[in-house]
């Protein structure tokens, strides 16, 4: 309806390009007070009762903070404490400009009810609209904007005063000519710091305040430090002339004084500045978007091979830096010499919270702390807190806010404390974030997208569903599953054939296209399994109820229902969306005593012997075809039930049904991803294993050759059946180290959209189109193949971005990333298992065998643990012995000996824990025994403390 | 930070409309007095002129001539400085020739041609300033000039661009929402039977929607509709005080 009467019209205009637009502004905007009588609103967001104990404001109030604060102070404003606030929609539009993560976060915090923030559309209402004056910058404009706003509202609810204990608004920022500006307007308003510490148990919250920037310093002295950074107009123009480059800055590892500037070229060349010295950083941190400025030709430098560590207590700022930088000064060989260039100005920051440690200042009475950041390439960061004492030692968080061109180190705050340093929960946690897992629990906007409990099916939902309650389902996977998201069946049909059915939890009937529930699974991407914990993509009421096909219940699910003859011949596909009643959750090993009992003979059994007869048949085809069986040596950890320590690890064993299960799941994946390609050739979503390049499999030849057995790598198929064949007498363990070593060189699977790429080859399965379709609640890839194929089959509608190949190869980039930073996570979290499973054996000498040999170390597997670790031949303390590298071997002579790859050694594996934020295993060689190299034997004591019930 | 957000969390949109909310309308008829009828009509930003000759005998090839009623000819074009960015636009370009095509589609349904066998009508519609939803801006102002020109047609067409957001249908889409990714649709109706007089698509939907997005077109169409109403009883109130009747 044309409301014409209510719309006064302002246009707007911006840019270069006069862009008119037109303004409504309404009168139908209402405050969103519960106290409030005038307003006709049918719902309120904001207490009438706003009270939080503060000494500084006595009165029940709300709170208004302009948009600095609200950048800068989220962690506070997230605090459960901070409730009845109105985010005007003037912060929020230049929030939403400014930073895209604040955002969301703030659109959560708005979300939650019991947090009470109400967003005040203020640009749209009459009475708080204001224009640009001449001469005015758009900031000044809305801050202005924000005290209009403010002051309404204190008319607003004044005439409320006698019924509400005098409620008020009250304004915070930091702008200190904002602040005058409202206080002669005569509001009430104070400064962030001011009014959190104002608070009555606020010590907590005034910890994880922002240091703001014009916080007067003492610690920093009055030195500049730093060249100014150039403001954003010079550097794009500078850019644009070709004075100055934009790239990433990649901090090193080793050496905190030397960074890259990764800079992407057009297509495939890319460059790399090298940036060295402080001055020349320039206040960069790893992985901001900065402007660099090359030096001169003569001023180039080259790479040093020296490990520095920014360590020890606070440097002075006014440190002479020369002393600092003397290690870098070592004159490199002319050949040696790389770009250099130096940082002139910031693109874009990238900072994130970063976990760390806390080294206490020295100074007892000392408020400010140095923080080290466990990612080395991130410099070590100035915090102020009052419970020093109680942080040292713990893992924390610590988010930064500025970088002063006179301070030595970045400005931060504290944000929380994850807990004791080298504690359980605490390193998960840690690993968690630096692997960039989002595992927060899920926001209320996303668990509004549930489904209401008790959850039934309904008429609706059988429309477009065939019945299959009454088959024989059942479910095969490892104990303690409870994410079961595949199941089977398999009967005789009248015809003699076979009815082969492989049945998949209907998540996508769950999780609809473009809610905040789709969303956040698609920004997690998979579920992330770690030793003993796992973070689930989807909530748990669907992944481990309303998803999981668990046995005698009824269970929405997308059928994938082959015929075939009892050759594992498909004569017929068909997919379905169904309902099913699963009448077993078995576990490989319970499914494969039934098979094996000759006794039983009942229909679940019978099924699965079908399944099983016709897995294998299928097996051998595809090893016919070429796949590749390859071995990584994959532990599990037995896990204490109480302590949840691990106490015994142990190597996977494959059953029969886990293949079983397997080969179906395969099958299931490429019907479908042929249906879809077949559908949809622009925008089907695809999994594909590329060929790796030759070159890929020279250690593996090499090694080979060592032992006089002879690879082929033309084919996967002749690879596969050379590594078949591949056997040396008296050593057993060859054929499974070759085949690490072949798993070594393969590339790695990623998803990408059939529309955007033309090589679709699997190579690993030999098959030539793949996807995945049979794990919906833990990796989302499934359920766009999911709603790709409902789409196919007329069972779901379609909408624009499923059918965008741009947007579905974003979305492919973002998942393939989440699945590589889920495996390192697991990576991680395996190996600080094994870590605190050696911490109490003390020192053991174990067997092994040499994998790789590199310049100065050899990398050791420990097949007992599936460990694999470095012992090197240079260390710092002892002289070197000699040590010569042959790359043809590849073979390394140390003194007298010579390691070859696959050679039998013994080592000692023991913890290091000098570092408690980088604690690390170690290993040193005891056999072969070489002078000077080798260490002696350690008792066998420990392994004596063994617990018995270790198997 | 990427694209506009076309619907806030509280239900409005860029411009502080609400979803169902149509730009304010301002329209006057008989702006030129040479020809047989003409309309001048603000749609929001977006401001069209129509011009209406005829019923008159048939121009230029006899060839054209329909015996059984008369003959719609539509041009549409834009003036040079109707859009932020200037440039020129010769006559006849593809998609003048697509959006005149439209026109004429749609007053063949509307204007009741029988009565004049053998004749021909011109509709000229010019956009001034362009801001989203040209083809309902030509519409509603071609409609008003019609009546303007006294010829006869079985209702007012109303025409309505409408657009699919979260779920949620928009109404009257202002230029940067119909170029922010929206999938718009434009539909022409005669309302009173609630005949489609002529509907355009080129976005790509779901089926599903369709429906909504019509009926919500629908809706929208209405509402121009008692809009013009009022505009044609003050153009005649006004006439009938001139004319002291
Ligand atoms: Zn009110």
């Amino acid at each position: 309806m044309l409301k014409s009467k209510t719309f006064v019209k302002k246009t707007r205009s911006g840019g270069v390009m006069k862009i008119v637009r037109e303004h409504y502004l309404r009168d139908d905007i209402w405050c969103g007070s519960e106290a409030c009588t005038e307003c006709q609103q049918e719902s309120t967001v904001l207490q009438k009762d706003a009270c939080i104990e503060s000494n500084l404001c006595s009165y029940p109030h709300y709170l208004i903070p302009d948009t600095n604060v609200v950048l800068h102070q989220i962690d506070v404003l997230e605090d459960p404490v901070i409730r009845n606030v109105i985010i005007l929609q003037t912060v929020l539009q230049e929030v939403r400009h400014r930073s895209a993560p604040i955002y969301k976060r703030l659109k959560d915090i708005i979300h939650e009810k019991e947090k009470h923030f109400y967003t005040f559309t203020s640009e749209h209402h009459r009475e708080t609209f204001i224009e640009r004056e001449p001469g005015e910058s758009a900031n000044d404009r809305n801050d202005r904007a924000i005290r209009v706003a403010a002051k309404w509202y204190s008319e607003h609810l004044k005439p409320l005063e006698a019924e509400t204990d005098g409620l008020k608004v009250v304004l915070l920022t930091n702008d200190q000519g904002n602040k005058q500006k409202a206080e002669e307007s005569g509001l009430l308003v104070y400064k962030f710091e001011e009014y959190i510490k104002g608070l009555i148990a606020n010590s907590e919250l005034v910890d994880r305040l922002a240091l703001s920037n014009d916080d007067k310093n003492e610690v920093t002295s009055s030195k500049v430090l730093f060249p100014e950074h150039l403001p954003l107009s010079r550097i794009q123009a500078g850019i644009k002339s070709g004075s100055f480059v934009q790239g990433t800055f990649r901090a090193s590892r080793d050496n905190y004084l030397e960074a890259t500037v990764f800079v992407q070229g057009e297509g495939e060349d890319s460059t790399e500045i090298l940036i060295q010295g402080l001055q020349n950083l320039n206040r960069a941190v790893h992985q901001d978007v900065v402007a660099v400025q090359l030096l001169p030709r003569n001023q180039w430098v080259a790479p040093s091979s020296v490990v520095l560590q920014d360590e020890g207590t606070a440097k002075d700022d006014d440190v002479e830096e020369e002393e600092e930088e003397k290690a870098l000064r070592i004159s490199a060989a002319e050949a040696a010499r790389k770009t250099t260039g130096k940082v002139v100005g910031i693109i874009k920051r990238n900072w994130r919270p970063f976990c760390g440690m806390l080294n206490v200042s020295q100074i007892k009475e000392s408020t400010r702390h140095l923080f080290t950041p466990a990612d080395r390439r991130i410099p070590r960061i100035r915090i102020e807190t009052r419970q020093s004492s109680t942080l040292a030692g713990q893992r924390i968080i610590v988010a930064i806010d500025g970088w002063p061109k006179d301070s030595r180190y970045p400005n931060g705050h504290f944000v929380r404390s994850l807990g004791g340093a080298g504690e359980k929960d605490t390193e998960q946690e840690v690993l968690l974030l630096e692997h960039d897992v989002p595992h927060q629990a899920f926001s209320q906007a996303v668990l509004s997208f549930l489904p209401k409990m008790p959850w039934a099916i309904t008429p609706e939902d059988m429309v477009k569903r065939e019945d299959l309650r009454q088959l024989t389902v059942c479910s095969v996977d490892p104990p303690g599953c409870t994410d079961i998201d595949d199941a089977l069946h398999c009967r005789e049909l009248e015809n003699g054939n076979l009815e082969v059915g492989v049945h998949i939890a209907d998540v996508s009937h769950f999780i609809r296209p473009g809610n905040a529930l789709d969303k956040e699974a698609a920004n997690r991407g998979t579920t992330v399994y770690l030793c003993g914990k796992r973070i689930d993509m989807v909530p748990e009421l669907l992944s481990s109820n309303l998803c999981s096909l668990r046995s005698n219940v009824e269970r929405l699910a997308f059928s994938c229902i082959w015929e075939m003859n009892h050759k594992a011949e498909i004569l017929k596909t068909r997919f379905t969306k169904s309902v099913i009643n699963s009448k077993a959750s078995l576990t490989y090993a319970e499914a494969q005593m039934r098979i094996d009992d000759t006794s039983k003979s009942d229909d679940i059994t019978k099924s699965l012997r079908g399944l099983n007869k016709l897995a294998k048949i299928l097996k051998r085809q595809r090893i016919e075809k070429g796949a590749l069986t390859l071995s990584s040596l994959e532990v599990r950890f037995h896990i204490d039930s109480e302590t949840h320590d691990p106490i015994d690890l142990q190597t996977k064993e494959l059953m029969e049904t886990n293949s079983m299960v397997e080969e179906f799941m395969l099958l299931a994946n490429i019907s479908v991803a042929q249906k879809i390609y077949d559908e949809f050739q622009e925008c089907a979503l695809l999994r594909k294993h590329p060929a790796p390049p030759p070159s890929n499999y020279d250690i593996l030849l090499k090694a080979a050759k060592s032992k006089d057995v002879a690879i082929h790598t033309d084919t996967a198929k002749a690879l596969a059946d050379s590594l078949d064949v591949a056997k040396v007498d008296g050593f057993p363990y060859f054929n499974t180290l070759l085949r690490i070593l072949a798993t070594r060189c393969m590339m790695q699977a990623v998803y990408f959209c059939s529309g955007m790429d033309s090589d679709f080859h699997h190579y690993g399965l030999a098959s030539p189109i793949y996807t995945h379709f049979t794990s919906p609640i833990r990796r989302y890839a499934d359920i766009i193949v999911h709603r790709l194929l409902a789409v196919a089959i007329g069972a779901d509608s379609t909408y624009p971005d499923l059918m965008d190949k741009h947007k579905q190869s974003a979305l492919c980039n973002n998942l393939n990333y989440r699945h590589k930073m889920s495996q390192y996570a697991q990576r991680a979290s395996v190996a600080f298992h094994t870590q605190l499973f050696f911490k109490s054996r003390g020192i053991l000498n174990e067997e092994g065998f040499v994998l790789f040999v590199r310049k100065n170390a050899i990398i050791v597997l420990i097949p007992k643990f599936g460990l694999e670790g470095t012992v090197f031949f240079d260390t710092k303390d002892k002289v070197s012995p000699s040590v010569v590298f042959d790359e043809e071997g590849p073979a390394l002579t140390v003194q007298q000996h010579t390691f070859h790859i696959f050679d039998k050694v013994k080592v000692t594996i023991s913890l290091d824990d000098s570092n408690i934020q980088h604690q690390k295993i170690r290993m040193a060689l005891t056999e072969p025994v070489i002078p000077g190299v080798s260490v002696p034997v350690p008792d066998a004591a420990p392994q004596a403390k063994k617990p018995k019930l270790d198997r | 930070m990427a694209g506009l957000e076309l619907l806030s969390d509280q239900g409005y949109r860029l411009d502080g409309r609400k979803a169902t909310e149509l730009r304010k309308v301002q329209a006057r008829m008989g702006v030129f007095a040479q020809a047989d009828g003409s309309a001048y009509l603000e749609q929001g930003n977006t401001k069209a002129l129509a011009v209406v000759y005829g019923p008159h005998e048939m121009r230029g090839s006899r060839g054209r001539t329909l015996h059984d009623r008369a003959l719609i000819n539509c041009q549409y074009s834009m003036a040079t400085f109707s859009t932020a960015e200037r440039k020129r636009r010769p006559h006849g370009d593809r998609k003048s020739t697509e959006m005149s095509l439209h026109l004429k589609q749609t007053f063949e349904a509307a204007v009741m041609t029988q009565l004049y066998p053998r004749s021909q009508i011109d509709i000229y519609v010019k956009i001034l300033q362009s801001d989203g939803g040209n083809y309902s801006t030509c519409v509603n102002a071609a409609t008003l000039a019609v009546i303007d020109a006294g010829i006869p047609m079985r209702d007012y067409v109303c025409a309505c661009t409408v657009g699919f957001v979260d779920e949620t249908p928009l109404a009257d889409l202002c230029y940067a929402e119909e170029s922010g990714g929206v999938s718009s649709l434009a539909l022409a109706l005669l309302p009173r039977g609630g005949q489609i007089a002529l509907l355009q698509m080129d976005a790509r939907l779901h089926q599903d929607h369709l429906e909504t997005l019509i009926e919500a077109a629908m809706t929208a169409c209405k509402g121009v509709s008692k809009v013009l109403d009022e505009v044609v009883r003050q153009h005649l109130q006004e006439g009938s005080v001139l004319t002291g009747e």
